[in-house]
């Protein structure tokens, strides 16, 4: 009985063979995925799906300031260490500020120190380190990353792909004013 | 010059016009696996040398040319540069007795399917002196693997081809093919078609074709037995893996599926035609199945291949016998 199954196992692999075949020549009759890159260039439905270097995502009324809140969930996701986050630390208060408030505690009035704001003032993203792996993009709390679609990347400086986000956002909402469509370089998920 | 034989002449002319063969399919082929390749990937495959990367395989050869011909430190010199000759010389004399049409055939001969077969088996001494004389364990691994490899699937090719020796009565492949007819029906293929896929899958296993190419299999053994050849040792290497391509698709043409013949004419374009088929055939197979393991590679010849080829002798012999 084991005998014909193994038999018959074969004689069904050899199927499996002629069906790799049709795969194959059925892609040998289709037409083409690949452009002749310096004669033509990427159309922006072929950048589908593309994984380029990560870039934050500005808030919708104000794109120059990213959504993101600092909550440090991209830096513990990123398995090669790519991410650095500073979050925003809270404002310094001057002598008087600090004297008025507690003069109001005295008074017996409800006194909120001022907190650090939810937002980054350092974002650096080292592309040399990224495996694009998207571990970022999936844990960002409020959907402040993505990838972006620059495919023509190229740098003879190693230190050019230590790229500031912070700053790639700011130039990208000053170069959408004024504000229309998502711009071509980027990619709304 | 009356002391020159004629046969002699006939001869020389074949032999240089084999060479040229070779080295045109060469270059022919190397850009047909190319575009191949690309096309299955979705890909144009070399594009940018000449229109549509015609060139390509002339740029290609003149690198080999120009590069530096290295011996390894330590190696054996002597067999290290005597293998690739060995490798491709008896493949040009394999082209000797296969009938190209009624008329082109090098030298008609009694046992030309012998001759083939007998000469075929040098490769094999090749790439075994290419391996030990690189003074490269990879290259003896590779050597190790063509020895083992050859020589187990030269057993069922041999009981394919047997079989329809049987059945013909004789070993001249002229004869062979004059004893089929133009039409698919009447070809050898038809009476023998398990002979003829035993046959191919061994022609695959002897040429060193992917999914067979286990000697030379980068991604284990870095190149094989050839990974210490620079510039035309490879190359040569090269060329006479595409030979005995061609060798064991003309041989499988003229045993198999009618030789010259063709329906309503006959004339060498058929038989070329049948042989680029095949070619075509062999090149999207390598690159459509991954390579199997070497275990895997042994048991299909020993479990399925050679007791396959033995039946089909036997019944082959047995109804030759009745009849």
């Amino acid at each position: 009985m084991t005998a014909i199954k193994k038999i018959w196992e074969n004689v069904s692999g050899l199927w499996s063979l002629i069906v790799g075949l049709r795969i194959t020549g059925k892609n040998f009759m289709d037409k083409q995925i690949t452009l002749h890159y310096p004669r033509e260039t990427v159309s922006k439905s072929q950048l589908e799906g593309f994984r380029g270097p990560l870039e934050l995502v500005g808030k919708p009324k104000d794109p120059g300031s990213p959504k993101c809140i600092a909550c440090m969930m991209c830096v513990s996701a990123c398995p090669s260490n790519c991410l650095t986050v500073v979050k925003a630390k809270a404002p310094v208060l001057t002598e008087e500020e600090l004297q008025a408030m507690k003069d109001a505690e005295a008074r017996g009035e409800k006194v909120t120190k001022p907190k650090a704001p939810k937002e980054p003032i350092k974002f650096i993203y080292d592309f040399t380190l990224c495996s694009l792996c998207g571990s970022c993009v999936e844990n960002c709390a409020v959907n402040s990353l993505r990838y972006s679609s620059n495919v023509y990347l190229a740098s003879t400086d190693r230190n050019d792909f230590k790229m500031d986000l912070l700053a790639r956002l700011a130039t990208q909402a000053q170069a959408k004013t004024p504000p229309t469509e998502p711009e071509n370089s980027t990619r709304e998920d | 010059m009356s002391q020159i034989p004629v046969e002699l002449v006939k001869l020389l002319i074949a032999l240089v016009a084999i060479a040229a063969f070779v080295g045109l399919n060469g270059l022919v082929l190397v850009y047909l696996e190319r575009k191949v390749a690309g096309h299955i990937q979705r890909r144009p495959g070399p594009f940018e040398v000449g229109p549509h990367g015609l060139l390509q395989p002339l740029a290609d050869a003149v690198k080999l040319i120009g590069k530096q011909l290295f011996t390894p430190k330590n190696a054996d010199g002597f067999l290290f540069w005597l293998a690739p000759i060995i490798s491709f010389l008896p493949a040009l004399l394999l082209f000797v007795p296969i009938p190209f049409g009624p008329v082109a055939t090098g030298m008609e001969m009694n046992l030309g399917l012998l001759l083939i077969l007998a000469f075929s088996g040098l490769n094999v001494l090749a790439l075994c002196l290419a391996g030990w004389g690189s003074n490269n364990k990879y290259g003896v691994l590779g050597a190790a693997r063509a020895v083992a490899q050859s020589v187990a699937y030269e057993i069922p090719l041999l009981l394919a081809v047997l079989a329809i020796a049987f059945q013909t009565g004789s070993l001249n492949l002229s004869e062979i093919v004059q004893g089929q007819g133009g039409w698919p029906w009447q070809w050898n293929a038809m009476v023998q078609p398990l002979a003829f896929i035993i046959y191919f899958v061994s022609a695959l296993g002897e040429t060193n074709r992917a999914p067979f190419d286990l000697p030379e299999a980068e991604s284990e053994l870095t190149a094989g037995f050839h990974t210490e050849y620079s510039g035309m040792g490879f190359g040569l290497f090269f060329l006479a893996e595409y030979a005995n391509m061609i060798v064991v698709c003309s041989v499988a043409v003229a045993l198999f599926l009618g030789g010259w013949h063709g329906p309503f004419f006959d004339g060498s374009w058929w038989f070329l035609a049948k042989v680029y088929v095949l070619l075509l055939i062999m090149i999207w197979l390598r690159w459509t199945f991954p390579r199997v393991r070497f275990d895997q590679l042994l048991n299909i010849n020993w479990k399925w291949l050679m007791p396959l080829a033995l039946l089909n002798l036997l019944i082959t012999a047995f109804v030759t016998k009745l009849s």
